[in-house]
């Protein structure tokens, strides 16, 4: 069915709405040619574009749980494309002309919200490296602007400008930067590829990746054995796990735990999304009124999915430097995902050892804001055996060859990035 | 989450700066300075890890966890944790 005001006006009249599943409950088929591990934005974003810009839909999305149930579940919903390194600003800028359109495309809502994503900032260096990271995105097109103290108190006034210890001088802000509903982007993504004919089998979790001698692989899987000639992993936090059972015993990724906060309710206040230069602290408000914010992954080794109160205490330090006003509002819900840190904070698109076997990893904590990019260039890796032009760089062999792509210049250490 | 110094008892985590795995070594050649730097196993079960007490004793620790459940089993001294290991590597090879 297509989603519209027609339909929804029809639905609306009727004694009890008949909406019908969005994508089928598929069972597993004994074999396919394309098997995406991992259900979770970028494997459905990925099995929707194999179907739909290379016409393969004998595919099929192994989901361990219930799709939408991890790091597409519990990001913070920021989607933008300022970064820094030439290796970057073309892939994330993709996404961002992809979430531009990503509602028409897939005639789902989710609640794509370009409400501009500004970096504060409080010193003339820090100024300075905002002004060096902007001027890269205009050398790649991007409009970005330089805002001064006062600018940013036009926009924003609700944050401390008297702050003696962290004085607002000014920001960077990217205007066609802001907020996507993340649930949705996962049924969105889901609902189109499963109407284009790919199987998404939940609660399907992959135990073993067997490569045969002929050529493709046999998956051995919590709902029985399926054959592929191709086998994609898109399963960021758990990478080094399933990489494992291909053969594959280490990566340059760490699983590292990141938590995010939502407060109750309030009316609305924070307009854009915000980030605050003199700490890791990051805020916007949903459209149901909670702010959502975070800050730094909890910096140890971690598959809990839960982290410790030290980073509470430091993330809502943050917020109460930049904006006091909110230090009594009530935060209702704190989570944790597993992000797979990679040795220089950049994702690794790329095939992985065995012919037929490709990794979608390394995602580090910025997984979200790439989906649609992550989709587009896995599938696209996928079906040709050649990286995407704006996915080039994302090599697992750059480490070796000392290409790393290091926005923020910490070098070999996971939980500095 | 709470460590156990050998010098300052048990202390909160935010006392501590991590480093990461202890389990890989120096290597003696060039040729496996990649691995060194880069590869990593990152298991979801026990680890070995380097922890400083950067706001206490200021020493190097080893810290043998689980990074699923976060249960600590066991704290020493970098350096006796090495010593250990390389007694346990003599007598393997013996």
């Amino acid at each position: 069915m297509k989603y519209s005001v027609f339909e929804l006006v029809k639905q609306a009249v009727r004694k009890a709405p008949v909406w019908p599943r969005a994508w089928r409950a598929a069972s597993p088929k004994k074999q396919y040619e394309i098997i995406v591990v991992g259900g979770g934005g970028h494997g459905l974003a990925t099995a929707y574009f194999l179907a739909r810009r290379h016409g393969r839909n004998n595919v099929a999305v192994l989901e361990k749980g219930w799709i939408g149930g991890g790091n597409v579940g519990r990001n913070t919903t920021i989607v933008r494309s300022n970064y820094m390194l030439d290796g970057n600003i073309p892939f994330y800028e993709h996404a961002l002309k992809l979430w531009e359109t990503m509602e028409q495309d897939l005639n789902y809502n989710t609640m794509v919200s370009q409400r501009g994503v500004l970096n504060l900032y409080h010193s003339d260096a820090q100024r300075d490296a905002y002004a060096r990271r902007g001027n890269a995105m205009r050398l790649h097109g991007i409009d970005v602007e330089l805002l001064s103290a006062d600018q940013v108190r036009t926009m924003v006034p609700a944050i401390d400008y008297e702050n003696a210890r962290f004085p607002i001088r000014g920001g960077l802000l990217q205007r066609r930067g802001g907020t996507v509903r993340h649930d949705a982007v996962a049924w969105g993504y889901a609902r189109a590829a499963d109407t284009l004919g790919v199987d998404i089998i939940e609660n399907c979790e992959v135990r073993g990746i067997q490569e045969l001698a002929a050529g493709g692989f046999t998956v051995e899987t919590s709902r029985g054995t399926i054959a592929a000639d191709k086998v994609g992993l898109s399963v960021a936090g758990n990478t080094s796990r399933v990489a494992a059972l291909a053969g594959i015993d280490r990566l340059p990724i760490e699983s590292h735990v990141l938590q995010a906060f939502v407060t109750e309710g309030i009316k609305p206040l924070v307009h854009n999304v915000i980030t605050f230069g003199a700490g890791h602290f990051y805020i916007s408000q949903s459209d149901k009124g909670g702010l959502v914010f975070g800050g730094d992954i909890d910096g140890y080794n971690s598959y809990a999915q839960r982290g410790n109160l030290p980073v509470v205490e430091d993330v809502c330090e943050g917020g109460m430097a930049m904006m006091p006003g909110i230090g009594r509002v009530r935060i209702v819900r704190s989570w944790g995902g597993v992000c797979d840190m990679s040795m220089d904070g950049s994702p690794i698109i790329d095939k992985l050892g065995a012919p037929g076997l490709y990794l979608n990893g390394g995602w580090s904590y910025g997984g979200f804001k790439a989906t649609p990019a992550a989709g587009d260039c896995f599938a696209h890796l996928m079906a040709r055996d050649t990286s995407h032009d704006v996915a080039r760089n994302y090599t697992l062999s750059r480490f070796a060859a000392g290409r790393v792509i290091d926005e923020k210049g910490q070098g070999a250490q996971p939980n500095l990035h | 989450m709470r460590l156990t110094c050998p010098y300052c008892g048990p202390r909160g985590s935010e006392e501590f700066s991590y480093y990461g795995d202890a389990s890989v070594t120096r290597p003696q050649h060039e040729t496996d300075w990649y691995d060194y730097v880069y590869l990593r196993e990152n298991p979801n079960g026990k680890l070995h890890e380097l922890w400083w007490h950067a706001s206490g004793c200021r020493s190097w620790l080893v810290v043998t966890r689980n990074v699923t459940s976060h249960e600590i089993t066991g704290v020493a001294l970098a350096r006796d944790h090495r010593l250990a290991h390389a007694a346990r590597q003599a007598g393997a090879s013996q």
